[in-house]
């Protein structure tokens, strides 16, 4: 147990102290760093409890997902079944499928076969999964259209994928330094903004869909007629900014996804606060033929389904240019301006938990972790030395080593510290002494029972070791559920100590060990000093 | 020099005597905490049961807490709790989940700034919506219940069935009487309560494997020492160095506990308890005793109560000092297979 060759030395000493390096970039500021290689570059981050900052949890609708999805398969069917000339009735969305009736008998597999052409095989990780992405059955005539949990699922994971990208460009424009935008879990985003201290603004600019839309206005009744009977099939009602009712077609003219430009500016005339915007070519033709073919109607500008204003066309728009104007104070048209530029959500993002701390507790935690840690380490150091002379010394050694090691580790996994995470650290310290604790008294054991100095010494590691071992993976085992069932703040506690038990692992195998093998080696002693 | 020896070499107590007393003291406990979780429950902290806190910083001196209430209570936001908060001038507030979803949680925290302005600075907002919050609680309470049997798996492959029994009573005991103490004390009970549970499973169970380990070494040596004597002599042996443990991890807690500071506090005492009850009382107590009741040693000379076999033996062991390494070799059933031919 106390022999090691000159190789295993030097790998075991090298070993810990290449993971202490790891820890050196933390002493360093961010732009010291910066100018070193990558690899090199890898800290320790500071959680937000420690640094101050918000953070956001938001959840996409998943509901506005499937029922996009539900729509667009309508509008699908609709625009096969007209160019293949079928004639069908009863064309409806019901629950989670879109069924539609073939009146003539003769039609039904001519209609399935067109239909099919919709359903598309949907690719896992490891290829095709052999699922498709619309199950379509027939009875009597009538066609049921659903699409699959995998379709669903899958549109879910692209549409999360795309409002990352979307809140990614939205922050930018607000400006905020560093944010870290995650996926988390299925259908949530994490957002993470350091240094933030009130993050109204950013979940005013998260919280809209900024969906616009041009549409005609529908001129064939009035918005309280209609509300009376119900709207014709291809309308629906809309509420203005104030609350005023409108009739408006479902037909989308042109939409904000060919914008290619908006910012905020001052009306000509009126000098009240609009949005200038720009069309891309598409955008622009759209906006041609709808204007020209419409001059003397108004249009509505919807945004988030609700109407911003209803223009008249005085005269075709070519230009593919215009402007919002919607008793828009100057923020308000500045906001919008940035939420048309970053592009509209696919699914309206709801704020499930907020989580923001100012500077002040930020400071006052990191000064209360550091005492703590401090005045522990000093009481567990004290300690060993009164309890175990030298050898405490010789423990002392092995784990300062390790709690350097903690740190280089966490540096090396670029992990978050927070303050039950400096707890972790602290408690370590506690733990890691236990494994010399019970080499030490095993020695003193089989000094007792009769043993030379050298063969207690070695007897004691023998014994304790396969203890050590079982004992710490016990402990290991709550830290790693802890990390799978918890979240934030208490996931670094589970990162620390589960590190900890690891580093403490290797430096009662090898550090103390090493330490005692120089040391009976030089001295030669006759006696155990404790 | 001469070093601190708190416990003295070769103790002799018979630890194994007051299991009498021990398991009847634990079953009253036990149930006197468990009563205390459903009649006066657990100070739920907004982890789990949603609601906003805002920790505020007044900027002219010392909180003026009535006034505050009443501006709060204008709101109309509910049943709101409001604290002072380790410092005169520091105020906790405590806002319950508001009917409407996650939405209505947000409105609820913008009425509070806005009813505030700037006559203070905000050190703190946690919003949890009810989404989230059933979410924590089902993980925080699966993954309690999954480490204790991730931990039994283990303990039984690495010793008997009946040790990994053994240890799972003296943990869940451990983890009722923490639950008690919450219960009393009224302390937060949000996730870091959670992690410090789990952290109490993983001490106590730390400290039982030591003191199985040993006895297992003992039931391999000394093969005709009746049970109570046997374990004994194995918490005796292990006594220095359960005391001097218990006493550096407490040292390492009481310093957080201390200087710590308030974000952690309800953590850093629950743990405090934890680790005090395991480490006197817990392992020595009801984990050794309990494998006298489970079966361990049945077959040995005298079962059950005479210390017959003299502590000569244990001189006896000493002068041959190999033990036989470690083998998957089963003792129990290799004494009983003896005993019966």
């Amino acid at each position: 147990m106390l022999f090691f060759s000159r190789w295993k030395a030097a790998a075991i000493l090298l070993t810990a102290l290449a993971v202490c390096l790891f820890a050196v970039p933390n002493f360093f500021s961010d732009k010291v760093i910066a100018r070193w290689p990558d690899w090199a570059q890898r800290h320790i981050v500071l959680g937000l409890d420690l640094q101050g900052g918000s953070s956001l949890l938001l959840q996409v609708d998943t509901g506005a997902v499937r029922k996009e999805r539900l729509q667009a398969v309508d509008d699908d069917v609709l625009r096969l079944l007209r160019q293949a000339r079928i004639p069908f009735t009863g064309r409806a969305i019901i629950g989670s499928s879109v069924l539609v009736h073939i009146t003539r008998p003769a039609d039904v597999k001519n209609a399935i076969d067109k239909l099919g052409t919709l359903s598309q095989p949907l690719s896992g990780v490891m290829g095709t999964t052999g699922q498709r992405s619309l199950d379509i059955t027939e009875k009597n005539g009538q066609i049921t259209l659903t699409p699959s949990d995998g379709a669903f699922t899958e549109r879910i994971r692209q549409a999360v994928d795309q409002s990352i990208e979307i809140i990614q460009r939205r922050v930018n424009e607000l400006g905020l330094v560093e944010p870290s935008i995650q996926r988390e879990g299925v259908d949530r985003i994490l957002v993470q903004v350091p240094g933030l201290q009130d993050p109204t603004r950013l979940k005013e600019i998260l919280g809209k869909t900024a969906k616009l839309d041009f549409r005609m206005v529908d001129l064939t009744e009035t918005p309280e007629q209609a509300i009376q009977t119900h709207p014709p099939a291809d309308s629906e009602i809309l509420s203005g900014s104030k609350g005023e009712k409108y009739l408006i077609e479902k037909r989308v003219l042109v939409s904000g996804g060919d914008l290619v430009d908006a910012s905020p500016g001052f009306d000509q005339r009126t000098n009240e606060p609009i949005v200038n915007f720009r069309f891309n070519s598409t955008g622009a033709r759209k906006f041609a033929e709808a204007t020209q073919a419409n001059v003397g109607k108004p249009f509505a500008i919807v945004l988030d389904n609700q109407v911003v204003s209803a223009p008249v066309i005085r005269e075709p728009i070519l230009g593919g240019q215009g402007q919002i104007s919607g008793n828009f104070t100057v923020q308000e048209a500045s906001d919008l301006a940035i939420l048309l530029r970053a592009g509209a959500l696919p699914a309206p993002l709801t704020i499930v938990q907020e989580n923001t701390v100012g500077p002040g507790l930020g400071r006052d935690s990191i000064m209360a972790g550091e005492r703590a840690a401090y005045v522990g380490a000093g009481l567990v150091i004290f300690f060993m030395l009164v309890t175990y002379g030298l050898f405490g010394v010789f423990a002392n050694i092995a784990v300062t080593i390790n709690v350097a090691m903690i740190f280089g580790v966490l540096s090396m996994l670029g992990a978050t510290l927070t303050l039950p995470g400096i707890a972790g650290i602290v408690l370590t310290v506690g733990i890691a002494v236990d494994s010399n604790v019970l080499i030490y008294e095993r020695i003193r054991e089989e000094v007792r029972a009769g043993r030379s100095a050298i063969n207690a010494i070695d007897a004691g590691f023998t014994r304790a070791l396969a203890t050590i071992l079982d004992s710490n993976i016990t402990t290991f085992i709550a830290a790693a559920v802890l990390f799978y069932a918890g979240s934030g703040p208490v996931r670094g506690f589970a990162v620390t100590l589960g590190v900890g038990i690891l580093t403490s692992l290797f430096t009662a195998f090898t550090m103390t060990r090493l330490i005692m093998a120089y040391w009976v080696r030089l001295w030669r002693p006759r006696t155990v000093p404790i | 020099m001469r070093l601190l020896r708190i416990v003295p070499d070769n103790t002799r107590f018979d630890f194994m005597r007051f299991r009498r007393i021990s398991f009847p003291i634990s079953a009253i406990l036990s149930i006197v905490a468990i009563s205390l979780y459903f009649f006066h429950g657990l100070n739920f902290g907004i982890d789990f049961v949603g609601g906003t806190l805002v920790e505020v910083q007044t900027k002219a001196g010392p909180a003026d807490l009535a006034k505050m209430r009443a501006t709060i209570g204008a709101l109309k936001l509910g049943d709101f709790q409001l604290q002072e908060f380790g410092a005169p001038d520091d105020v906790l507030i405590r806002i319950p989940e508001q009917p409407g979803g996650d939405k209505a949680q947000e409105a609820a925290v913008q009425k509070v700034r806005a009813a505030f302005g700037d006559t203070v600075t905000y050190r703190r907002v946690e919003v949890v919506g009810p989404s989230v919050s059933t979410e924590l609680l089902s993980y925080g309470t699966i993954g309690l219940l999954s480490a204790i049997i991730a931990i039994l798996f283990y303990l039984w492959f690495r010793f008997e069935w009946q040790f990994a029994l053994g240890a799972m009573i003296a943990n869940v005991h451990d983890i009722v009487l923490t639950v008690g103490f919450m219960s009393l004390t009224h302390v937060d009970f949000d996730l870091t309560s959670i992690a410090a549970l789990l952290t109490i499973v993983g001490y106590s169970l730390n400290d039982t494997v030591v003191i199985y380990d040993r006895i297992r070494e003992m039931l391999r040596r000394y093969k005709r020492m009746p049970m109570p004597e046997l374990l004994n002599v194995s918490v005796n042996a292990t006594l220095s160095r359960s005391i001097v443990t218990h006493v550096t991890v407490a040292m390492s807690l009481l310093a957080l506990l201390l200087f710590g500071g308030q974000a952690i506090r309800s953590f850093t005492a629950t743990m405090m308890f934890g680790v005090v009850l395991v480490g006197t009382y817990t392992s020595v107590f009801i984990a050794s005793p309990i494998l006298i009741y489970l079966g361990v040693g049945t077959g040995r000379m005298g079962g059950g109560e005479e210390p017959e076999t003299p502590p000569a033996a244990a001189a006896a062991g000493a002068q041959s000092p190999q033990t036989p390494a470690p083998a998957p070799a089963r003792p129990a059933s290799a004494r009983r297979a003896r005993t019966r031919r």
